[in-house]
């Protein structure tokens, strides 16, 4: 079983064996647990490898992070886990990210990857043991050498003292020693009242080199000898090179090559701007394809076509068809929402050096297995021979899960025989990116004589992630990313019928920020509000009436509207709105207050946060992702769509793919429920709630229900 | 091709490129100073800001050639050692996330105190247009007013 051993474990060890010794440790993934059940059945619990530990002689304590840090604070939070129990200051500690290898795993992936907001609900418990166990090794270490037992040592700050003489040794001293102690098979660990760390706002390791500009982002890697190279792809979505002139383009300064790969036509050159040239200078005729004549009017008559037939069954419970047909108020509504770019500040980009042999890639991405195996397909090499440097991430949201642009580099590299740097320029970001998908949605619930809902019928037409990614997560019918947040609607409702059907429509589709929460939370959350208004309730009362059986929902719903005024009164031409969601494992109501501008739009002033994700490891970081997730959301539900024309997206730039500034971002505030609940989700949950929250807001205000996203009132 | 000489944070350095190439990219190539990004290459998003002459300019849509024998100032040269006030105010209110556009918004600010020591939100609003994809806003405010309390705008 060779395959569990990390690629560069051998590295490690000849690192650790040049520093003269040191302790290594590998804590153990649940993946890696089936292969230590097999190779030593009576090892007890599995320690499921996931970071390593690395103290070598000269005191330094360094920590392996395994997950991509694209500012939601992993390279802070999972440390935090180990420091904890490894009894070290996290200011003292050093980070490393990881290279690729099987024993990186994320459970929740079967690969190694960051996403699903899995990080420190997936490293809590190995992260803990794996400090843990180092611990007991450098305290059986330093008893060993003072010839005590080792109940009378204890370890603080980086040493192992003897309690009794208060001699002590620091970890450095004793690692050579504690790397020869027998791994323990079991940990205790501490008490949440015994932390030191974790609950409490740490600073991040990551924000000193963020505000000098030495943080080293994949754009900014420097190999010795790189090229760099843009790429001209097909506008059309599918379509490919017919045929090129590169005659201009070679004639530019500093253009050294141009090359035809899977993806276009790449320039490439001795630095960017002249590659940039190139690429302009190219004359290409495209083979358009199938999807020559896409539009979005079209996916939209496809989409709601395919509405009007039944669904495959997402939730069946009771009978919503004949509730309705015996209904004494039906409401029923259409909701619709856009493809949607990531639009991160950091453009797609990868280094790669191909050689003969091996083949090294620095890139930030969200998925090193992924990158590796695109790199395997492309050299031929094994997973071993394919080096994955993750750098940090100019911002991630999903698409840096994908390794199109690992292919780029890969592809250049080894047809030029030099390292190449591939940088996409942000109208190759935006328009050849992979979208979160755009949905049709029909809707129809019924009223009882008291205004509460007896019937939810949800059908959902949209195109599939998984079918393109992983069509085993398919399963009769059913993309589960299709139909989170709206399948496990939370409100007690007798009847609820949910469907989904997929509808390939062309346009390729990709996780986004929160992904089906995204859009399901708004439409779900929208029609709510819209049955609370026709059965004569308030939005706030009507949600908690009917969220008895979800007392964590309910929770944050009562929090965010006290902690919001509820119901308490507002400036005139001021309205609040209330919605909640629970994703990942956290549970998030969100109050938007909002106004018009002069010029009719939505000013959103204040938004009002309430999140239970359970165990806190640092708070700090749980606001700052709350923050962010809002602002993302407020970014989707005001100003984001991505329409298509002639198979071609509209938007290139952020000119017509606008942001929210300053100027528009709303004062937030966000409370966080104490709990010891296990840890949930941090960066994405905060997105869901808020675009339904201001959108019920603006009913409040004008009247006029959303039912299509961006908002557009005038 | 065209010899060029620039003054980058009190150092003259002479280079050799296209004239017309924008800044940015000599800043990250030719000096290999990576501080600062490209974010857009268009003047939309900010990530690229620098000063020129103690003013905010985009310098992905800079030519290079225009700003010969003028005083440049990355975020590399904003402090000798991260110690600028703004710097320590980012740190103290834990602005960045992914950190990618945080050069830009810390140079924006800046120029901003040089003009206005002790701005307000109406004054943030308008100077700080950078964008920020990981939504840091409420934060950055937060650090310009610390800054500017802090004396950075003495």
């Amino acid at each position: 079983m060779n395959t569990t051993i990390p690629v560069n474990r051998r590295d490690f060890i000849k690192i650790v064996s040049a520093a003269g010794t040191g302790l290594l440790l590998g804590v153990h993934l649940p993946s890696l647990a089936r292969v230590f059940a097999e190779t030593a059945p009576n090892s007890g619990e599995p320690f499921a490898p996931n970071a390593w530990i690395r103290i070598t002689p000269d005191n330094v304590v360094t920590i392996l992070v395994d997950k991509s840090e694209m500012g939601q604070g992993v390279e802070t939070s999972l440390p935090m886990l180990v420091a904890e129990e490894l009894e070290v200051d996290l200011a003292k500690i050093h980070t490393e990210f990881a290279p690729a290898g099987p024993v990186y795993q994320n459970p929740m992936m079967g690969q190694q990857g960051t996403g699903g907001s899995s990080s420190v609900h997936t490293g809590f418990d190995p992260l803990r043991r794996a400090g843990a166990a180092a611990r007991e090794m450098l305290i059986a270490a330093a008893a060993q050498r003072w010839g005590i037992d080792p109940q009378s040592c204890r370890a603080r700050d980086g040493f192992v003292i003897d309690e009794r003489t208060d001699k002590k040794l620091s970890y450095g001293e004793l690692a050579g020693a504690a790397a020869k102690m027998p791994v323990p098979k079991n940990v205790t660990l501490k008490e949440p009242k015994d932390w030191k760390l974790l609950g409490k706002p740490a600073h991040r390791v990551d924000t000193p080199l963020k505000v000098d500009g030495s943080a080293v982002f994949g754009i900014d890697v420097k190999v010795p000898n790189a090229l760099v190279a843009v790429v001209a792809r097909c506008p059309v979505f599918g379509g490919k090179v017919k045929s090129f002139d590169a005659t201009a383009a070679k004639k530019i300064g500093g253009v050294k090559n141009v090359l035809q790969i899977s993806s276009g036509v790449a320039v490439v050159a001795d630095g960017f701007w002249a590659a940039k040239k190139g690429r302009d200078a190219l004359k290409i005729e495209w083979d358009e394809g199938a999807n020559a004549k896409l539009s979005s009017a079209g996916i939209t008559e496809r989409l709601k076509a395919l509405a009007e037939k039944p669904g495959a069954d997402a939730r069946k419970e009771g009978d919503a068809e004949k509730a309705l047909a015996g209904a004494g108020k039906k409401i029923e509504a259409v909701y619709e929402v856009p493809f949607l770019a990531h639009a991160t500040m950091e453009p797609m980009n990868c280094t790669a050096h191909v050689r003969k042999d091996a083949c090294d890639i620095w890139v930030g991405t969200q998925g090193q297995t992924l990158a590796q195996r695109t790199a395997v397909g492309i050299t031929g090499l094994p997973p071993e021979a394919i080096n994955v440097h993750t750098t940090y991430l100019g911002g991630g949201f999903g698409r840096r899960f994908a390794a199109d642009f690992v292919a780029d580099a890969v592809e250049t590299s080894k047809a030029v025989g030099a390292p190449v740097k591939v940088i996409w320029t942000r109208e190759d970001d935006m328009q050849h990116g992979m979208y979160r998908p755009a949905t049709y949605n029909r809707f129809a619930a019924a009223l009882d004589k008291d205004g509460l809902p007896v019937a939810w019928s949800h059908r959902i037409v949209g195109p599939s992630i998984m079918m393109g990614l992983f069509p085993g997560a398919v399963k009769d019918g059913i993309d589960p990313t299709g139909v989170e947040g709206a399948a496990n609607l939370p409100y007690g409702i007798a009847n609820i019928h949910v469907e989904y059907t997929i509808a390939d429509v062309g346009v390729p589709v990709w996780f986004w920020r929160s992904v089906g929460n995204s859009q399901n939370s708004f439409i779900t959350e929208s029609f709510i509000d819209e049955l609370a208004v026709a059965g004569r309730k308030d939005p706030y009362e009507f949600r908690r009436g009917l969220l008895e059986k979800s007392p964590r929902h309910k929770a944050v719903l009562e929090l965010a509207a006290a902690k919001a005024g509820w119901g308490k009164p507002l400036p005139k031409g001021h309205a609040r709105g209330i919605a909640v969601a629970e994703s990942f494992g956290s549970f998030v109501a969100e109050v938007a207050e909002v106004s018009l501008n002069e010029d009719g739009g939505v000013k959103v002033n204040r938004v009002v946060c309430a999140v239970d994700c359970g165990t806190v490891v640092n708070p700090d970081t749980v606001t700052a992702q709350m923050e962010s997730a809002i602002v993302f959301g407020l970014t989707a539900a005001l100003k984001g769509e991505i329409t298509i024309e002639n198979g071609r997206v509209q938007q290139g730039n952020f000119d017509n793919y606008p942001l929210l500034t300053m100027a528009e971002t709303p004062a937030i505030e966000v409370h966080i429920v104490p709990s010891q609940e296990t840890c949930g989700g941090i960066g994405e949950p905060g997105t869901p709630p808020i675009a339904p929250a201001v959108c019920n807001a603006v009913f409040a205000l004008t009247g006029k229900r959303i039912r299509r996203l961006p908002i557009r009132i005038a | 091709m065209a010899t060029i000489t620039l003054d980058v944070n009190g150092r003259k350095q002479q280079i050799d490129v296209a004239p017309e190439t924008p800044l940015l990219w000599v800043l990250r190539e030719t000096l290999g100073m990576t501080g600062t990004k490209f974010g857009c290459g268009r003047g939309l998003c900010g990530s690229c800001t620098v000063h020129i002459d103690g003013g905010a300019i985009r310098s992905c849509v800079t030519p290079v050639e225009s700003v010969a024998g003028k005083k440049i100032t990355t975020i590399e040269g904003l402090s000798p050692d991260r110690n600028h006030v703004l710097q320590c105010a980012w740190i103290a209110e834990e602005v960045p996330q992914c950190g990618y556009c945080q050069s830009g918004q810390i140079m924006t600010a800046a120029a901003l105190l040089t003009r206005k020591p002790h701005p307000t939100d109406d004054d943030i609003d308008g100077a700080m247009i950078n964008l920020c994809r990981c939504g840091t806003y409420v934060r950055i405010r937060r650090a310009i007013h610390r800054a500017a309390q802090e004396g950075g705008g003495k």
